[in-house]
Formats: C-alpha cells, structure tokens, sequence
C-alpha cells in the first residue's frame, strides 16, 4: 500500500501519477484507468482544498470472485461536511467550482463510501474493479 | 509550478499542453492567454490537449473559462486532441465544455478559425 502526502497541488499530480500506475498495473483498461485518475484528482483536490490537507491511501484489492481492482482512501482532518446529502448534488457547491467533484467523482468508480462529521474530518473511499 | 508555453503563429495563438496540469499551472495558463490576446490581438486560440490524460472538473471548467475570456478579446477557442478516454470520462463526470469548440486534430482547429468570418 501506497501512502501519500496531500499537501500541494505538486501532491495532487503525485496521487494522479500513482494511481495511473496502480490501476494499470491491476489490469484496468484505458477508460477505467482515466476514470479512476479523475476521480482521484478530484478527490485530492478535495482533501487538499476544503481539509486543508491530508493523506491518500492507494492499495491493490482482489474482490471475492478473484477480480483485482484499486482501492483509494482519503483521509483529512479538516471541519468535515455538515450535510452529506447536499454535498454529493450535482452543481452544489461550497466555493467557486462547478460542484461536480464529488458527485462526478462518485460516479467515475464502483464502490465510493463517505465518511464525515462536522469538525472530525472527512473519509472517502473509492474502489474500481477491472471488468 | 511548471508554465505551459503560448505561441503565437499568424493571427492564432498556440497552446500545447505537455506537463501533468496542477492547479496552479491552468490558472497560469489563463492569465498568460488573457495578456497575450490583449497584446497580440490574436483572432484565436488553439489548446493541443494530446498529452493530457485526465481533464477533471476544475481543468474542464478552466478551459471553458478561457473559452469565454478570449471571446472578449473577440477570438476564438479551439480544443484540439482530446483523448477518447478523457472524452468519455468527461462526460460521465458531467462536464461539456460548452461554449468552447472541439476538433480532432491542430490541423481541423486551424481550419475552423481560418473559416471564421
């Protein structure tokens, strides 16, 4: 397992760079791997941004049926999401961005868990399979 | 923070991006376009998107934005050589990049600002 820094926008390009590596060392294809890399960026764009930094978890996983796939895990400890519901909206928005990111980012990836209170930080875990 | 270079052929301006885009450097990118169209007084801009292999929400609304912006500088933007995957991805993320044109390849974005009347 592959742990990485958040703390620049120079980190955001290293958790990209890596999880290109990791998703094409599994076996995902070309579009899964762009996918998975998008989702990743917004995601530490996130961390970096709205936690104030934080650290990314990039990790070869086998599902059940024996299929491999990457799993990524976020972590901040910046103040958390107040309303989950509203966050994951498309076009919502805390800032100035299209509020896309973690909307779209839920979209790109099979498996995406959210993890967040109000002052305690934010978790996102994302898994793709390769098909 | 690495810059991406602007060129300037004829009345186009020329933008090929070939480093891994951070946050800082798109910024850059549109401010260095903004300054250069009000100097060069360029009729249109091409961004050679070959080399990039994710355009996120934050990229894609940055290109639209420099869609808009050189549109008050009465120029037209066109995004040449995006990647099928990063087409695909764009899509399903939910962005489309409106207001800013598209073509294949540098050769057909020339074309279409050659046509601009």
């Amino acid at each position: 397992m592959d742990k990485v820094p958040i703390r620049s926008g120079d980190d955001v390009v290293r958790v990209r760079q890596q999880v290109r590596t990791a998703a094409a060392e599994n076996g995902l294809s070309l579009v899964d791997q762009t996918k998975l890399v998008t989702a990743a960026s917004e995601l530490a764009r996130n961390t970096l941004v709205h936690g104030g930094g934080g650290v990314a978890q990039i990790e070869a996983v086998k599902s059940p049926t024996g299929r491999a796939g990457v799993r990524l895990h976020f972590t901040d400890e910046g103040p958390g999401i107040t309303d989950i519901g509203l966050a994951l909206t498309d076009g919502w928005t805390s800032g100035t961005g299209l509020g896309l990111g973690l909307s779209g980012a839920r979209r790109l990836v099979d498996e995406f868990e959210l993890d967040s209170k109000p002052g305690a930080g934010t978790s996102v875990m994302v898994v793709k399979w390769s098909r | 923070m690495d810059r991406v270079p602007i060129l300037k052929i004829g009345q186009t301006l020329f933008v090929s991006i070939q480093i891994d885009l951070q946050d800082e450097s798109v910024i850059r990118l549109q401010e260095d376009l903004a300054d250069e169209l009000a100097v060069t007084r360029a009729s249109g801009v091409i961004i050679d998107i070959t080399a990039v292999e994710i355009v996120d929400s934050f990229i894609g609304r940055m290109l639209t934005m420099i869609g808009s912006i050189s549109r008050l500088f009465d120029a037209e933007t066109v995004i040449v050589g995006m990647r099928p995957a990063v087409a695909i991805t764009l899509t399903e993320l939910g962005l489309s990049l409106k207001g800013v044109r598209t073509a294949l390849n540098a050769e057909k974005g020339l074309e279409i600002l050659n046509g601009k009347t």
